[in-house]
């Protein structure tokens, strides 16, 4: 561990959220939109627990942080099946493209 | 360079590739797993970093709760043979430069910041015993009242969904 | 002196008449419009003879009639020497003015009451008359030159209003906008005069400026040093005044709406086209004689050359006419000619100059009486044969008795036989040609006797000759200038035997010839001259051999040609054939405005004019608005309603402040 400075986990970290954020912004399935999603929170994750464990090794925030993520990052992803669910059911369709009507 | 470098890095090169796949997969089941592969290879960094709860935690819930939802969800909405459609080609050029610009600013934000040398000797101090103690400490450091919040919050979540997800009975014959 | 109350009501209140009348005259005024409108007239007269009494009474100081401002309210100031005053001046000739003003209009308006009685708009008449009494009356007043112009456009104004009186027919309305664009024009030229004069004097009171502008001085050396294309500005000043004063008077080459303004009812012609407005411009080369006097700048040559030659030109082209009111109108022009070279004679010696003024105030008062005389029998005789041609008219001395004697009385003032009115004045204004410059002197001697001739050639046709088909009759002639007669005139009797005229309108006849008889016999001289001092007048004398001569045998050959109808004119005009087929034309003057304006006006400056106001100034108005739509297009796309997009759209706002807060905001 001491030998991999915190920069290049950091590094990982910030690609893991960028690769998310292009699957956000390009797919447009709704269900792959939560994919992405899924990975920026993990990406988050690691930075928490990466610096708890580099920076603040006698404490335990970082790891509290990660673990209230998880729980939250669960609690939202049930939520969006269901609104996915729901919006199936509806539409019969869950392509985020036809959803304009908003438009100008 | 020591072994435990080669794996760290063996793991990010594993987690990136998979992730990369799962956002440009065609198709969508092939997605899912893809993820599911990129979440166990967090979890296997979590161990590499020595925090053997947080990893345990990912594979529970991440990989065995959220994944499988997807993967339930999937079955539920669609037919998972079919090839996802691709993608609009001016959103998909400007995402990708966005996304890379993003990229090359945060690595250059955070090359230009001094972060302190790890601590030396820094022991493994998060057992599960240390982690369920903070967590439910009512003094400094504790963490019992995100606790409840979080409980509320997953209440919440739960009746929600079944809200949301319930079908309607036709109320006419 | 009089109460400078009594001498604001002059001009006030026709004013209030006319705001009355304007605003409640067709409710409440419809018949009574005529009766408030001559009676607040006649008040103003009251008021203005009162004034003349009390000025010629108390204005003598110190050997001559000063001047005076009974009232001065300061309106708009531009600096400290600049500003526009509203004020009255009394003087010589601004009391004989309101005087001849309020006279003249006293009896028009009495006039108009049987000649206009039954018109429908009879109470926009009396409105329009009031109005164009006002604004003579404060023209006359002004003692501040840009209250002259503020009154001169006012009189302008008027002056379209009651030309185009019959609305309904096209030659009205063109003859008004004729005269309105024309005299418009020429007060161009009197506004930059006025700035001329005014900047280089810095003062616009009529006094101070005179001051300025004749006594040595350092204002006095700029202006005359100043100088543009070779004439010094005080020439140019002074030139461009008189354009504007001859555009009013119908001086050449600006004369050509004087006779079309003839389209309107002939008690207008009387009033505003014979007695008051087009004397207006003689009135302001007058008002600044002083400065014309000055030897050194050539503008009273101007004056002089202008006044002789339109004097002439309007006599020749008179003589051929045959419509009656044209006719009057060319000898209007004719005499107003009189009166500028009569102004313009200052130029030559002492004694001149002084006669010069004199003389042509003194035709001024006298051509008022005469020819409002002349057009209110005018009137009469249209509205009893229906047409103004002579060819409809003749052998109507029985007919209409009273207006033969009349018209008669008039015509010898106007030919200036003793002791009528106009061989007065006529005689002192060749006198001052006579001693200043003896070409003019004979151009001036030839045109009286022309006068007499086309005057009696008038005088003859109407009068004598054979009487033309029954009274009855509604002539087919062309242009009816006194349309709208419904009542006017009087009754038709059964039988055919009309009454000449209702005692509305033979009252100012019989008023305005005592009028030409008499009012040769006011001292004049001693009353009106350019510095107050009276001078001694000249009676009947050697010198007034020559025009009473040269105007009875213009008589003769007039009675020679028409007494008895024969075809002796027509000989006649085939032996002038080319010089009778040009004056018959008007000279083709209005053929070369009328090309002028079309031609070259209109295709070279007007149509390149419009195509840049169109492409260039609206075109590129168009473009930018053309370049917004089109921007606003492009932007639009952006709100394409996608999540996606709109989370695009943040990264990227994110990201460009956390540069700028990174990197340039440090």
């Amino acid at each position: 561990m001491n030998q991999v400075p915190l920069i290049h986990i950091l590094f990982l970290s910030t690609a893991l959220f960028f690769v998310g954020m292009y699957g956000l912004l390009t797919r447009r399935n709704l269900i792959t939109m939560l994919m992405s999603v899924e990975l920026i929170l993990n990406s988050v994750n690691i930075n928490f627990v990466a610096f708890n464990r580099y920076l603040y090794a006698d404490r335990l925030d970082g790891v509290f942080f990660s673990l209230f993520i998880v729980a939250i990052a669960a609690a939202e992803a049930a939520v969006a099946i269901a609104i996915i669910i729901n919006l199936y059911r509806n539409f019969k369709s869950i392509d985020v493209e036809a959803a304009d009507e908003m438009k100008f | 360079m020591s072994a435990s470098a080669v794996v760290f890095y063996i793991l990010s090169v594993a987690i990136l590739v998979s992730a990369l796949l799962a956002v440009t997969s065609r198709k969508i089941f092939r997605s899912a797993i893809w993820l599911l592969f990129s979440l166990t290879g967090i979890a296997g960094l979590y161990f590499w970093l020595q925090m053997e709860f947080v990893a345990a935690v990912q594979i529970v819930v991440y990989v065995g709760g959220i994944v499988v939802l997807i993967i339930f969800s999937i079955f539920l909405t669609q037919q998972s043979g079919k090839d996802l459609p691709k993608p609009v080609r001016r959103r998909a050029v400007f995402a990708i430069l966005a996304a890379c610009a993003g990229f090359v600013l945060t690595c250059m934000v955070l090359r230009g910041y001094a972060f302190p040398s790890p601590a030396a000797g820094g022991g493994p101090v998060a057992s599960v015993g240390s982690i369920g103690a903070q967590l439910l400490n009512t003094s400094e450091h504790g963490y019992v009242l995100p606790f409840e919040v979080i409980s509320i919050l997953l209440l919440a979540a739960m009746i929600g969904c079944i809200v949301i997800a319930m079908k309607t009975k036709p109320d006419k014959k | 002196m009089p109460n400078s109350v009594y001498i604001v009501l002059i001009p006030l209140l026709p004013l209030a008449g006319f705001v009355v009348l304007g605003l409640f005259g067709r409710r409440f005024f419809s018949r009574s419009a005529g009766l408030l409108g001559t009676g607040v007239v006649l008040v103003s007269a009251v008021l203005a003879v009162w004034v003349a009494w009390r000025y010629l009474g108390a204005g003598w100081t110190d050997g001559h009639f000063g001047q005076y401002v009974p009232v001065r309210w300061n309106w708009l100031t531009f600096s400290p020497g600049i500003s526009i005053e509203m004020s009255i001046i009394l003087d010589p000739i601004s009391v004989m003015m309101i005087f001849v003003v309020t006279f003249i209009s006293l009896m028009v308006h009495i006039y108009s009451l049987g000649y206009m009685k039954g018109e429908p708009r009879y109470a926009t008449y009396y409105s329009f008359l009031n109005l164009f009494t006002f604004s003579m009356l404060g023209l006359v007043l002004a003692g501040n030159i840009f209250e002259t112009y503020i009154f001169w456009e006012l009189v302008g104004c008027s002056s379209f209003l009651l030309i185009g009186y019959y609305f309904d027919r096209p030659s009205a309305v063109r003859a008004a906008n004729k005269a309105f664009i024309v005299t418009r024009f020429a007060d161009l030229g009197f506004l930059i005069g006025i700035l001329i004069l005014s900047f280089h004097a810095e003062t616009l009171d009529f006094r101070t400026l005179i001051e300025r502008l004749t006594q040595p001085g350092p204002l006095l050396t700029g202006i005359m040093t100043a100088s543009f294309l070779g004439i010094s500005l005080l020439s140019w000043g002074l030139v461009l005044v008189f354009m504007g004063g001859a555009g009013k008077s119908a001086m050449f080459p600006l004369h050509i709406w004087l006779p079309d303004a003839m389209e309107g009812p002939t008690p207008v012609s009387a009033l505003i086209h014979a007695a008051t407005m087009v004397v207006a411009g003689v009135y302001l080369v007058a008002r600044l004689y002083p400065v014309y006097m000055y030897p050194v700048t050539d503008a009273s040559q101007v004056v002089l050359y202008v006044g002789a030659l339109s004097a002439l030109l309007a006599a020749v082209i008179a003589c051929t006419q045959t419509d009656i009111k044209r006719v009057l109108a060319y000898s209007t022009m004719s005499q107003i000619g009189y009166m500028m070279f009569a102004l313009g004679t200052v130029h030559y010696s002492g004694e001149a100059a002084t006669l010069g003024y004199t003389a042509a105030m003194f035709h001024l008062f006298t051509h008022a009486f005469f020819k409002a005389l002349l057009f209110l029998c005018a009137g009469v005789i249209i509205h009893r044969v229906h047409s103004n041609e002579m060819t409809a008219m003749g052998g109507l001395r029985r007919a209409l008795p009273l207006t033969h004697v009349c018209f008669l009385i008039a015509c010898l003032a106007i030919s200036g036989i003793p002791p009528f009115a106009g061989f007065f004045s006529k005689e002192d204004i060749l006198l001052a040609a006579w001693n200043a410059n003896k070409p003019v002197y004979y151009i001036g001697l030839f045109t009286s006797g022309l006068t007499a001739f086309y005057m009696f050639r008038l005088y003859f046709s109407v009068f004598w000759g054979r009487p033309m088909v029954g009274s009855g009759d509604h002539g087919a002639g062309g242009d009816h200038g006194a349309g709208g007669h419904h009542g006017a005139g009087g009754r038709h009797e059964a039988g055919g035997h009309h009454r000449e005229a209702p005692f509305t309108m033979k009252l100012p006849l019989v008023i305005l010839a005592l009028g030409a008889v008499f009012a040769g016999w006011v001292p004049f001289s001693r009353l009106v001259t350019y510095d107050g001092v009276p001078q001694a007048g000249h009676g009947i004398g050697v010198f007034s051999i020559a025009p009473v001569t040269v105007a009875l045998i213009g008589i003769a050959i007039a009675a020679y040609l028409y007494r008895v109808v024969s075809d002796r004119p027509k000989r006649a005009a085939v032996a002038f054939r080319g010089v009778y087929q040009f004056a018959y034309h008007k000279f083709y003057i209005d053929e070369v405005y009328s090309f002028i304006t079309k031609k070259v006006i209109f295709n070279l400056i007007g149509r390149p004019a419009a195509w840049v106001d169109r492409n260039i100034v609206d075109g590129l108005m168009n473009f930018l608005a053309a370049v917004t739509a089109r921007i606003a297009v492009g932007i639009k796309g952006l709100q394409s309603g996608k999540v996606q997009d709109y989370a695009l759209y943040f990264f990227v706002g994110i990201a460009g402040l956390a540069i700028i807060f990174i990197y340039i905001y440090t």
